[in-house]
């Protein structure tokens, strides 16, 4: 089944644009992106068998280590840059968010929200660390080491100066986005941001 | 053009082994092929023609009726046209990069025609500075023009003609050889489908051109040497093996000369406070200085050497981005961690060239600890994603045609 956080990026990339995947694993999005908006896309990943993955299909792909910053790649060189579901694994999400705007006119962001009302919950009524199917590891072997919220996410935009062109919000991704957003940093298992430069 | 077949059946019926999954591309012979006609002299790029001229070169597997699964295989500074399986069958040594060339492995004979061919100024069968002054009747020795990596594939651009092969599937080669992988993108575009340089640089690192040198210096302190005109009498051994012997210290690595050899001293206990061979490193780099003269000629050494020094797109088209900008193939560039005659950064130098102008291009950076020789040994880590690399570039290759 598609994902609907991936038809969500979709709509938000131009057609033809120049797109680059941050930790864009075996490259299901980039092949997506590919197909639906003949898209001039390569990804960057740091995993062995990924990267094989990627060039197995006939992608574009750079071994790297996002935590590294993206010194590779030049300023304004790629229209979109897309980070998804992986903001919350790297160890410096800030730096790399002021990277993906730097190398390209338009970030989008996803990420599981932390503050859905089930890890809250967990939180105040177990007092455990929260484990759900969208974070299903315990908290010594989660490699998830920066949760945030979309708060949290805007607040961040605003400290950088970023202008948030776009926020869309998932119950799942296997559940169609809500008609009406109604309180989205209760609500929503997964935010999308759409960021660029002021 | 006159053909000497060394090799008794013609070319596509050579034998691809066995037939299992990962298997050795059988017995092999060196073919070669001379360019004698007045319109197949070879232009070089330092002025001057070269000619007749002869090329050394080895195929495996079989060339398909599209003619479109050729795969040729370029070599770096000490290498050959054997590149994989043996010359007979007690043969001890398999080609210089067999581990990846055979039924099954990466470079897959059963799928592609692979071709190897020894560059020009090369001592292994093609024309360099031992072969025949034609002005002369002697050797070349120093007479030999100087030859850089363009001519090298302009070389190679004639052994496909002569081939008939239009437009490679792909070009594929470390440290040297990758050199000739750029400059095939580059000079021939409409000739190549898939690049796969290792280990290698747009231009000769200023490090590299030192060490280059001192193998020189010592070739030409060599009292054999005569100014290169001792084919006859007794070659500059001694300095050849010197010269390798620097070669060889920079294609390792520090922690690799450090597992490999420590400071374990050579079959004694203690000191033999001379200067006779004490320390395994040294017994080793002595060793393969020496048999390094065995097979190599020290003229070729300097020629091949110089080759690599003048080599810089840069200077030649102005900037990498504007050398790439005529490139139509598709690029998956490898570096080796532990590499520090090519760093992974001048690969990466490659790749963002390649990236400013939108070409399709992968970059790859295996973890070792070998040194530059990695693109020699690493074959676990190598094989899958040239494998992956070609296979789904086969595949464009097809839809492109």
């Amino acid at each position: 089944m598609r994902r609907f956080d991936h038809k969500l990026i979709e709509d938000l990339v131009p057609q033809g644009a120049t797109v680059l995947d941050l930790a864009c694993g075996g490259g299901e999005l980039l092949s997506e992106l590919i197909a639906a908006k003949q898209v001039h896309g390569s990804g960057v990943e740091i995993s062995q068998e990924a990267v094989e993955a990627c060039v197995g299909r006939g992608l574009s792909v750079f071994h790297g280590d996002l935590d590294e910053g993206l010194a590779d790649f030049a300023d304004g060189s790629h229209d979109v840059v897309i980070l998804s579901m992986s903001l919350q694994q790297l160890r410096r999400p800030r730096m790399i968010v002021r990277e993906m705007v730097r190398v390209g006119r338009l970030a989008i962001v996803s990420f599981p929200n932390f503050a859905h009302w089930s890890p809250r919950l967990q939180l105040l009524l177990a007092g455990r660390m929260p484990v759900s199917r969208d974070l299903p590891y315990q908290w010594w072997d989660t490699p998830n080491i920066h949760l945030c919220t979309i708060r949290d996410f805007r607040r961040l935009c605003r400290e950088e100066g970023l202008r948030v062109e776009r926020e869309l919000y998932l119950r799942g991704v296997d559940q169609a986005p809500p008609e009406h957003a109604l309180a989205p940093n209760l609500m929503a298992r997964i935010a999308i941001f759409a960021v660029a430069r002021r | 053009m006159s053909e000497r077949h060394q090799q008794s059946k013609e070319i596509g019926d050579v034998p691809t082994g066995t037939g299992e999954d990962t298997g050795n591309a059988g017995i092999v012979r060196t073919k070669q092929v001379t360019f004698d006609q007045p319109g197949q002299r070879l232009a070089l790029e330092g002025g001057g023609e070269l000619g007749p001229l002869t090329l050394a070169y080895e195929t495996y597997g079989r060339l398909s009726e599209a003619r479109d699964n050729a795969v040729l295989v370029t070599h770096a500074l000490s290498g050959d046209a054997h590149v994989a399986g043996r010359h007979s069958a007690n043969d001890r040594r398999a080609g210089w990069w067999d581990m990846l060339i055979g039924p099954g492995k990466a470079l897959d004979t059963g799928r592609y025609f692979v071709i190897c061919s020894n560059v020009i100024g090369g001592c292994s069968g093609s024309t360099g500075p031992a072969s025949e002054n034609p002005a002369t009747g002697r050797p070349y020795g120093t007479d030999f023009p100087i030859i850089t990596i363009a001519d090298m594939v302009n070389a190679q651009a004639m052994l496909l003609d002569h081939l008939g092969i239009d437009k490679l599937l792909a070009v594929v080669g470390g440290s040297m050889g990758g050199m000739q992988v750029l400059e095939w993108a580059i000079a021939h575009p409409q000739r190549v489908h898939l690049c796969v340089p290792l280990a290698t640089a747009a231009r000769q690192p200023t490090q590299a051109i030192a060490f280059n040198e001192v193998g020189r210096q010592a070739i030409m302190a060599d009292p054999n040497w005569h100014d290169g005109h001792y084919y006859g009498g007794r070659p500059p051994s001694k300095g050849l093996s010197v010269a390798r012997m620097v070669g060889h210290i920079t294609y390792l690595s520090d922690e690799a000369m450090q597992e490999k050899f420590g400071r374990r001293l050579r079959d004694i206990h203690d000191y033999s406070f001379t200067f006779s061979a004490d320390f395994e490193v040294e017994s080793y780099l002595r060793h393969q200085g020496l048999a390094f003269t065995d097979r190599f000629d020290a003229n070729s050494y300097l020629y091949i050497t110089r080759a690599l020094d003048y080599f810089d797109l840069t200077r030649q088209h102005g900037s990498l981005v504007q050398a790439f900008r005529e490139v139509t193939a598709r690029f998956l560039v490898l570096a080796f961690s532990s590499d520090w005659l090519h760093p992974p950064y001048q690969l990466k130098e490659i790749v963002s060239a390649l990236r400013a102008t939108h070409k399709h291009v992968s970059y790859y950076e295996v973890e070792s600890h070998y040194g530059h020789d990695a693109f020699l040994l690493e074959r676990e880590k190598m094989q899958g994603i040239i494998e992956a690399f070609l296979k789904s570039g086969a595949r464009s290759f097809a839809a492109a045609r």
